[in-house]
């Protein structure tokens, strides 16, 4: 389904309309536009370098747009402080290369955030913190280091962690490509059980298996545009751009 | 009246130790202190605020430690302040040690990867519990070995104060020696004092680095 028109706009949990992003002169958002809904679940894919991982890390303010309006939750995202905390305190993010804190235990990477952002007691993070890593799959692991574990356990706490702050929206930038194939199911199941609770997702990445089963939209971007954006099923069976059918002619001949 | 060099200087030397190691203890403690907020400086956000930990450092590493402790000890006198020479090599080397922390820290807080900002601050933490719970605990372990190290330089820096009359290791021999005129004798024993204060250090940071060197634990 496009995204249905003439629903509620509290119904939109992101919004981004003429976002444009320059490093220097060269410029990697070009007039982006888009819309999240509650509940959606968008597959972000594309070349490298074609700014996906830019276009979620400003949904975040990891990285600064300088043009364009983005709201996340009602709340527009300016230089203002207490507005990015907003935002941040909503919004979970995944990386490729998890970036757990290596000086903590796994149930302290969860505890963290919650207890120093959020004022929660150490009770009430650690309650939560085994909630969560139960519902990944790995409570056994609460007190091991992150370098005591595998990749893809890593990732999965890395999800957890951000489940502990219960946010709005997940973004996840290629979670899957740093890990070794025997792996990357059990973090592409963690996410489909994600979606499954209704979740609301934005994800870069390449496992069209995951797009095609989980996704609502795909979205395909090209040198800092939005080139296609369409269901799964339109998307892989009638591409309309030529770089869209060039791009999945690469990837899918893997 | 020349005396000979026996037991009793021997023992004033070793008397004037607890003044080095004072002066020592001071001026890194103090310059820990003011160190860590040059460090933080130097990794601001903010570019004023990195040009200026810049410009102090700059400052204090490229002139003469004994310049400095000069400029303090007179500069404070033209001011009106009486500076005693205990106090204005505290200063000094407060000063001069914080510049040097601060630069090795930097160091170590820019060796922390930058996915740790990004999980950190994507987490919605701020600032000061970022710096707090997240970089600072591993910049730490990177900054032990080489801040153990830069120890020595502080206690052998101490040794300038005596120039400024301040009576520590240096200046206890000098004033044996203006006794017993066995400026040899005099200060190779005050070389092996000092040696024996700073050799176990330069051990324990050898030992830190290789330790921290290990592949993971
Ligand atoms: N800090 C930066 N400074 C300058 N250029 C940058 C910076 N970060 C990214 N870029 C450039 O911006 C473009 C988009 O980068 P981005 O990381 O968003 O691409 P991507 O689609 O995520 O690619 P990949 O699939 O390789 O992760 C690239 O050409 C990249 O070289
Ligand atoms: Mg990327």
């Amino acid at each position: 389904m496009e995204t249905t028109s003439g629903q509620m706009s509290a119904d939109v949990v992101i919004r981004m309309e003429g976002v444009q992003k320059w490093y220097d002169h060269f410029q990697v958002l070009k007039d982006i536009d888009l819309e999240v809904h509650r509940g959606e679940r968008i597959v972000i894919c594309g070349p490298s370098g074609s700014g996906k991982s830019t276009l979620i890390r400003c949904i975040n303010q990891l990285e600064r747009h300088q043009k364009g309006r983005i709201t996340v939750n009602g709340v527009e995202l300016g230089p203002h402080h207490r507005q990015l905390d907003t935002v941040r305190r909503e919004v979970g993010m995944v990386f490729q290369s998890f970036n757990l804190f290596p000086h903590l235990t796994v149930l302290e990477n969860c505890m963290l955030a919650p207890m120093k952002v959020r004022g929660t007691t150490k009770a009430e993070a650690k309650a939560t913190a085994i909630r969560y890593l139960e519902r990944v799959r790995i409570p056994e692991q609460a007190d091991k280091y992150p370098g005591q574990l595998s990749g893809g356990q890593q990732q999965r706490v890395a999800i957890a962690r951000s489940l502990c702050m219960n946010p709005k929206v997940m973004l996840f930038d290629e979670p899957t490509s740093a890990l070794d194939p025997e792996m990357v199911k059990e973090v592409l199941d963690t996410m489909i059980g994600l979606a499954e609770d209704g979740m609301t997702m934005l994800c870069v990445t390449h496992e069209m298996g995951f797009a095609k089963s989980v996704a609502h939209r795909v979205i395909f971007m090209d040198r800092g545009e939005i080139v296609e954006q369409n269901t799964p099923e339109a998307f892989f069976t009638d591409p309309k751009s030529e770089r869209t059918r060039s791009f999945l002619g690469q990837i899918l001949a893997h | 009246m020349i005396r000979a060099f026996g037991y009793n200087e021997f023992l004033f030397l070793l008397s004037a130790v607890q003044w080095t190691l004072m002066l020592s203890v001071i001026a890194f403690v103090g310059g820990g202190i003011v160190g860590l907020f040059v460090a933080l400086g130097r990794t601001a956000d903010v570019k004023p605020v990195r040009w200026l930990a810049n410009g102090y450092i700059q400052i204090f590493q490229g002139t003469p430690l004994l310049m400095q402790l000069f400029l303090v000890f007179f500069g404070a006198t033209v001011i009106g302040i009486d500076m005693s020479p205990w106090v204005a090599a505290a200063v000094g080397l407060t000063l001069n040690t914080s510049a040097f922390l601060g630069e090795i820290w930097r160091g170590c807080i820019q060796s922390v990867p930058r996915g740790q900002w990004e999980a950190a601050s994507s987490l919605g933490l701020r600032y000061p519990g970022l710096m707090r719970y997240v970089i600072l605990p591993q910049a730490v372990k990177v900054a032990v070995p080489p801040t153990v190290g830069y120890l020595v330089q502080v206690i052998k820096g101490t040794s300038l104060a005596a120039i400024i009359g301040f009576v520590e290791l240096t200046r206890a021999g000098q004033i044996v020696n203006n006794a017993t005129f066995q400026p040899f004798l005099v200060f190779s024993i005050v070389a092996a004092i000092y040696f024996a204060l700073c050799w176990p250090l330069s051990l324990l940071s050898q030992r830190l680095e290789a330790r921290y060197a290990a592949p993971s634990r």
